[in-house]
């Protein structure tokens, strides 16, 4: 198992390269810099430019210098934790980030744990109870919180919410507890919250869940093993329970490696219909005003969780199945 | 003891040998049918894929006459009707037949919130026509026509201003199925002509995508080795992106004195770019079980170049199933661009798309005071359930020789 954990952690290594290099040539492929635009609009404007500032900046930076060494401060920076510098806000890239990623984070759990939660027992309702008046009114709902794009989703909720209750679901907390210090009565107030972005994220993830499940606990139930332990007398919650079900958790743990892009691209968008103050509204408007290190640094972090998530599934996968670990590379 | 004799028989009819391998017309015809025949066959049992594919092709057909059935131009405004609710189609007025007509608006601006208030006026009887003159548009930008497949009522509308009776001059009916938007423009009409945009946006992309997946995917497949490596890492790293947050930095990129046009090729090159993973994976492992077939030594042993083993031989015989896999990633392509244009950050304007409509509906606060404007999502929610419904039957029809 350890060996297949650091051999599994080394192969990260090259990925996360891979992609800092991807985020890095994404976020310099607009013209110029953010700088040029910033001291563009300063001057249309009739002000003077800081230029103490702006060449502090550029050479901190180093905005002058060829692509290859900026790639490289940039990078050795982020992985000693300094993010760069948002020239929109005027701070460190980490101040500006605060709790955001956090609240991220917090949220991208949360929802892997419901979709587990509803997941579940209802794939193996499915499963087990095939075609019946439940499977089938299960299944059509599956397909419709399937075919609803989740910040769709959110829009209808919001409006909904507004219509019947007259208040917004928006927001991540009470509006007292904005840019405060974290306290139990902030943490209550989050998770009062948290549940409205929860579901609207996990629907779709939820749903695509349950119908892989019950595919998967079909196929092991049609397996002779499970005729045979029928045949012997086993009750049927026990012979359940023994076999099919656990073959069918495999597949269900090394899942969370494909729910989670869908969960986190998710997130990015709902964060904005809901307005939450995760780092979904910040990329968008960092993309759009060309902050070049604050974009940076929420798609690397997204890239960062994605990967983790999926360490975690393939670690846990590994641990169930031992043929996994045994046989070398993970069955990709 | 006497029984009587069964008498000697011999049958006269020539002896057929393989006469028990005869095939009866039926199974003749089953037999010797093509595969694509197979797959329709198959596809005609699963009721939900045929009635998904019908809703695709009415879609697409509205989509390619959208002139002709949108009542009014993408970009005709009405001054006297910004945010009017969607009227509802009568036949009956006070329990007589009437036909198809709608009910005019009573209009009122409330002085104390300046908010445009309509109401149904049960006096204003317009009845629609049919096979109609109306709004004035070239039909695919190539002939000029005014022709419509229904328009509104001719007869001048009557406003109700205070209780008093004013008529516009030059004005004629107003039908506004889905109601209007900030300008005033019929919202049928726009996502009616939205669905052009919307709807070939998920089929340009999955055909770029297509060639991709079939190229890296088959090189790797085929040669194996260190190309194989080499791609392998590279799905791997792309598909360890988010989609979303990478669609939309993407597109951030391009740059906004760009065409329409172009800014149309680029998110759709952008989609394209990201989904190609999975049909490439599926290309791979196939051919890598197929390289190692007799008849693919065979070819190569005839001096058959890759190129021509790869796309003559490997190629067609899970072509179908490629298809049916294409089909079900068209809908993620289609929410991809609704999603990047719903934040602004994809199609804009006067490019009009599903998405650009919904944009509109962001804000919580005009959404609840005009709630139509949400009506975009519906059409996104039907073309994706019955893409998904239709690609299911596919692949379930994409292998008839496995029952």
């Amino acid at each position: 198992m350890l060996r297949y954990t650091i051999r599994r952690l080394l192969t990260m290594i090259p990925t996360l390269i891979a992609i800092s290099v991807i985020v890095f040539v994404i976020i310099q492929l607009p013209p110029g810099d953010y700088l040029e635009s910033h001291i563009a609009t300063m001057q249309a404007q009739g002000e003077n430019v800081d230029q103490k500032k702006i060449a502090f900046l550029r050479e901190q930076y180093g905005l002058d210098q060829p692509m290859w060494k900026q790639y490289l401060t940039w990078a050795a920076g982020f992985v000693q934790g300094d993010l760069g510098y948002s020239f929109e806000y005027d701070l460190p890239v980490t101040e500006v980030v605060g709790d955001r990623m956090f609240l991220t984070i917090l949220i991208s759990v949360v929802t892997i744990v419901f979709t587990w939660l509803i997941a579940f027992p209802i794939g193996i309702y499915s499963a087990t109870h095939q075609y019946s008046w439940g499977d089938y009114g299960l299944t059509f709902i599956g397909f419709i919180g399937l075919a609803t794009p989740n910040f769709l989703l959110a829009l209808v909720m919001l409006y909904l919410a507004n219509v019947y209750f007259g208040t917004s679901i928006g927001g991540l907390m009470d509006s007292q507890f904005i840019d405060q210090p974290w306290s139990t009565a902030k943490l209550l107030s989050v998770l009062e919250h948290l549940w409205i972005p929860v579901v609207v994220i996990g629907t779709s993830g939820t749903a695509a869940m349950i119908r892989r499940l019950r595919a998967n606990l079909l196929d092991e139930l049609e397996k002779q093993y499970v005729t045979t332990g029928r045949a012997k007398g086993l009750p049927p919650g026990k012979l359940l329970r023994k076999y099919p079900l656990r073959m069918a958790l495999n597949f269900f743990v090394a899942d969370i490696g494909n729910l989670l892009p869908g969960i986190i691209s998710g997130a990015e968008v709902v964060a904005v219909v809901l307005s939450l103050p995760t780092t979904g509204p910040l990329l968008i408007a960092s993309l759009q005003s060309q902050d070049m290190y604050l974009a940076g640094s929420f798609l690397m972090f997204l890239a960062i969780l994605t990967v983790i998530g999926m360490l975690i599934s393939d670690l846990l996968l590994a641990m169930l199945d031992p043929r996994i670990r045994l046989q070398g590379a993970p069955a990709k | 003891m006497n029984a009587p004799k069964t008498p000697h028989y011999v049958s006269r009819e020539p002896f057929d040998p393989y006469s028990v391998e005869k095939l009866t017309p039926a199974q003749e015809e089953l037999y010797l049918a093509s595969q694509w025949r197979l797959m329709w066959w198959k596809l005609r049992r699963h009721k939900l894929a045929l009635v998904s594919g019908t809703v695709l092709l009415l879609f697409y057909l509205v989509a390619a006459l959208a002139e002709w059935v949108a009542p009014y131009d993408l970009h005709t405004r009405n001054a006297g009707f910004i945010h009017a609710p969607p009227q509802a189609i009568h036949l009956f007025h006070e329990g007589k037949f009437v036909g198809p007509f709608v009910y005019g608006y009573n209009y009122k601006l409330n002085m104390s919130t300046l908010k445009r208030e309509f109401s149904v006026n049960h006096g204003s009887i317009q009845p629609l026509r049919f096979f109609c003159e109306g709004d004035p548009y070239r039909f695919w930008g190539l002939f000029e026509s005014r022709f419509h497949l229904f328009c509104p009522s001719v007869n001048a509308m009557k406003y109700e201003h205070d209780g008093e009776a004013i008529s516009l001059p030059g004005q004629g009916g107003a039908v506004f199925l889905l109601g209007t938007d900030r300008l005033g423009r019929d919202l049928l009409s726009r996502i009616i002509y939205g669905s052009r945009i919307s709807l070939t946006i998920g089929l340009v992309g999955i055909a770029v995508s297509f060639i991709l997946g079939i190229v890296i995917g088959g090189l790797a497949g085929y040669f194996g080795g260190w190309i194989d490596a080499v791609v392998q890492r590279v799905i791997e790293v792309l598909r360890s992106f988010p989609e979303i947050p990478l669609w939309m930095a993407l597109s951030a990129v391009l740059p906004v004195t760009w065409s329409p046009l172009l800014i149309f090729l680029g998110i759709t090159v952008i989609l394209a770019l990201l989904d190609w993973t999975g049909l490439a994976r599926a290309v791979r492992s196939k051919l890598m079980a197929l390289r190692e077939e007799d008849y693919c030594t065979a070819a190569q042993l005839l001096g058959a170049r890759p190129r021509r083993i790869i796309g003559r031989h490997l190629l067609p015989g899970f072509m179908s199933h490629l298809i049916a896999s294409a089909s079900l990633s068209i809908p993620g392509m289609i929410l991809g661009e609704t999603a990047l244009s719903f934040l602004g950050l994809g199609l804009r304007p006067p490019i009009t798309s599903w998405g650009v409509l919904l944009n509109e509906a962001q804000n919580i606060n005009v959404v609840a005071l005009y709630p139509w404007l949400m009506l975009p999502v519906v059409p996104v929610v039907i073309i994706i359930l019955a893409f998904n419904f239709f690609g299911d039957g596919l692949r379930d029809a994409a292998d008839p020789y496995k029952t």
